[in-house]
């Protein structure tokens, strides 16, 4: 474990921090506005970043509006996490080759990233990573394309100060504030940020940062913030530990309900930070003597997810969403130790209809099963 | 005359099998999906090396359809003469492939079905020497059709991969995802969501590479239904964003508007909210 180490930075220079990454050979991706919403792009400096905006998120919706404080992380998150950044939503895994001979050759598609510092990550999508970093890291097969990606990055996360109303972090046990797996963490105050670090790589910056000790004041004013952040939040999982309760309930009547809405659509799987379906397909060249593998994020709302000749096992969207919400919460623990939710509230905002299970649950987990 | 001439000398030399031969047919069509096919380019003239494109009006040899490797064919079921060259053309092909919504469903032009009173006399003078069927049908309506691309128009890359694998005498995998996943992937924010604007991505099968939400516009259904098509909520879901029931109609009633799926979800919402 390494020692932390605390300062200071004025929201004045705030622009130092991107300028000694920048000299550390890192590209800088930190949160923009587009589209009507928040995303990771590159960026050159603070004057990217969305400052004085936050986001009004309910089921289904996603706005964002002026707010007076000026700080630049006033909001909770954007329709992604670090997903895209490391496990593609679409590349090249091999390319297959007929030589003269006749016989195949086959060559492997590495990528090569530039190390990526980002600027912004939450408390939940740091969890969210480190379930993805078991996923497709350890073991005795790990993931090339997502290690290269994940071997270079500088991750500078934020406490959360402004919830969406769609969160549900702390019941997860996941934020509001990070807690471990970055090189920097910033509490944001209207003054500036209080810097800790949370890595060597870390430590190292802040260093060159040689940012003033923080004041006890401002340790203060960010406890409370965060108190204040945690108390705010009204939305709950009815256990941390699901594990065995959904999958006994496969017949609850409750799951008809939810398939009466649910349009099967993939939205929440794609925004979910922890899912990691993909499918596979082959792109041949038009002139037969080549052919690219291909992979791209699924879903198991698709029929391809469960298809096994002749037809697929869950045919109907009851199937999927009774899949998707018992795999998420209860056999994770099974695979990985604990649930697959983080609490970002992603697949709630960004459901075309609106669905909130945090709202289904209890009534999945009631005894209205025909006893 | 085809367009098989850029085949290099030594090639000829050899004894090599006859090329495959293909075709390219219109029925009722506005021509869009021929043009995407043309419009392939250097591909298209890769292609005249590896078969002979031996009908493609568009592009313009017009030979006979006898004997065809794989046929092609844009255009929905209209006239007498449509279902009679169809017929014949299928007995010819080794593989029939639709391509487009007109060929896959009906097309717009399938509106007509729906439609009620004078239609002739309402648009034309002499409705009289207007010869047609009942109704504008997909070309599945009435022989086996072996491989179906959708979209209005198709795109080339879909043409590409399905030609390739026909070539290799194989069916290529059929996409069934919906618009919403190509959305994701190719991170567009959601226009629904961010903007509450009614979109038929949810339904709708993907293949444009969601090219209307990426111009902050709602999906349009080109593509037809997807897999697992769950219109009934998602035409609720147009209610609670503001369509009056008409408008809603019209919105599975459009592009593909016989295309079962859309065709039964629009009729729901024709005479009012179906669920009150």
């Amino acid at each position: 474990m390494t020692e932390e180490s605390r300062g200071f930075l004025e929201r004045e220079r705030f622009r130092e921090l991107f300028d000694r990454l920048l000299v550390r050979g890192y590209q800088t991706i930190a949160p923009v506005v587009r589209d009507g919403t928040i995303v990771y792009a590159e960026v050159s400096g603070p004057e990217d970043l969305p400052r004085g905006l936050r986001d009004l998120q309910t089921p289904g919706s996603y706005r964002l509006e002026a707010e007076e404080s000026g700080r630049f992380f006033a909001w909770a998150n954007g329709p992604q996490a670090l997903k895209p950044l490391l496990f593609a939503p679409r590349e090249i895994l091999w390319e297959t080759r007929r030589e003269s001979d006749g016989a195949l050759s086959f060559s492997s598609s590495s990528p090569s990233p530039r190390p990526l510092a980002v600027i912004g990550i939450r408390a939940c999508d740091l969890s969210a990573l480190a379930l993805s970093d078991r996923h497709f890291g350890k073991g005795p097969f790990p993931d090339p394309g997502y290690a290269l990606r994940r071997r270079d990055l500088f991750l500078v996360a934020v406490d959360c100060s402004h919830l969406a109303d769609t969160c549900f972090c702390v019941s997860t046990g996941d934020g509001p504030e990070a807690q471990s797996g970055f090189d920097l963490a910033l509490g944001e105050l209207d003054s500036g940020f209080l810097v800790r670090s949370g890595s060597e790589k870390g430590r190292e910056l802040l260093r060159e940062l040689s940012l003033p000790p923080p004041e006890s004041s401002m340790e203060e004013a960010l406890k409370i913030q965060g108190d204040r952040a945690r108390s705010s939040q009204t939305r709950r999982l009815p256990s941390r530990n699901l594990q065995n309760a959904l999958a006994s309930r496969p017949d609850h009547p409750h799951w008809n309900n939810l398939a009466a809405r649910c349009l099967s659509c993939g939205n929440c799987t794609s925004v979910c930070p922890t899912c990691f379906c993909f499918s596979e397909r082959e792109e041949p060249a038009l002139d037969g003597c080549s052919s690219l593998h291909l992979r791209e994020w699924d879903s198991c709302f698709t029929a391809g997810h469960s298809y096994i000749h002749p037809a697929p096992l869950r045919g109907e969207t009851r199937f999927r969403y009774r899949q998707w919400l018992t795999h998420k919460l209860d056999y994770w623990h099974d695979q990985y130790g604990r649930s697959g939710c983080v609490g970002c509230g992603r697949c709630i905002s960004w459901c075309p209809v609106g669905i909130d299970f945090t709202e289904d649950l209890p009534l999945l987990l009631g005894e209205a099963d025909g006893h | 005359m085809t367009m098989s001439g850029s085949a290099r000398p030594e090639e000829n030399s050899k004894t090599t099998p006859p090329k495959p031969r293909i075709a390219v047919l219109k029925l009722a069509s506005c021509d869009g999906c021929q043009l995407a096919f043309l419009g392939l380019g250097d591909k298209l003239l890769e292609l005249s090396g590896q078969a002979e494109i031996v009908h493609f009006a568009e592009a313009g040899p017009l030979g006979p359809l006898t004997g065809l490797d794989i046929t092609f064919i844009e255009g929905s079921l209209s006239t007498r003469e449509d279902h009679d060259m169809v017929l014949s053309v299928r007995k010819e092909s080794r593989f029939l492939v639709t391509i487009g919504a007109c060929a896959t469903s009906g097309g717009i032009q399938a509106l007509r079905n729906l439609a009620s009173g004078p239609l002739l006399s309402s648009l034309y003078p002499s409705p009289e020497v207007i010869d047609f069927l009942d109704q504008s049908t997909p070309v599945a309506s009435l022989v086996p059709v072996d491989l179906e691309l959708w979209g209005c128009p198709v795109t080339g890359d879909q043409i590409l991969l399905a030609l390739r694998s026909l070539l290799f005498g194989a069916l290529p995998p059929v996409q069934t995802d919906k618009v919403c996943l190509e959305c994701k992937r190719r991170g567009i924010a959601c226009v629904t969501v961010t903007k509450q604007i009614p979109c038929l991505g949810p339904v709708t099968l993907t293949g444009c590479g969601a090219l209307c939400p990426s111009f902050d516009r709602g999906c349009y259904g080109c593509f037809g239904p997807a897999e697992n098509p769950e219109t009934s909520s998602l035409a609720r879901s147009f209610s609670g964003l503001g369509l009056t029931p008409a408008e809603i109609a019209r919105r599975f009633l459009f592009i593909n508007s016989n295309a079962p799926a859309f065709r039964e979800e629009g009729r729901r919402w024709q005479g009012g909210d179906p669920h009150e």
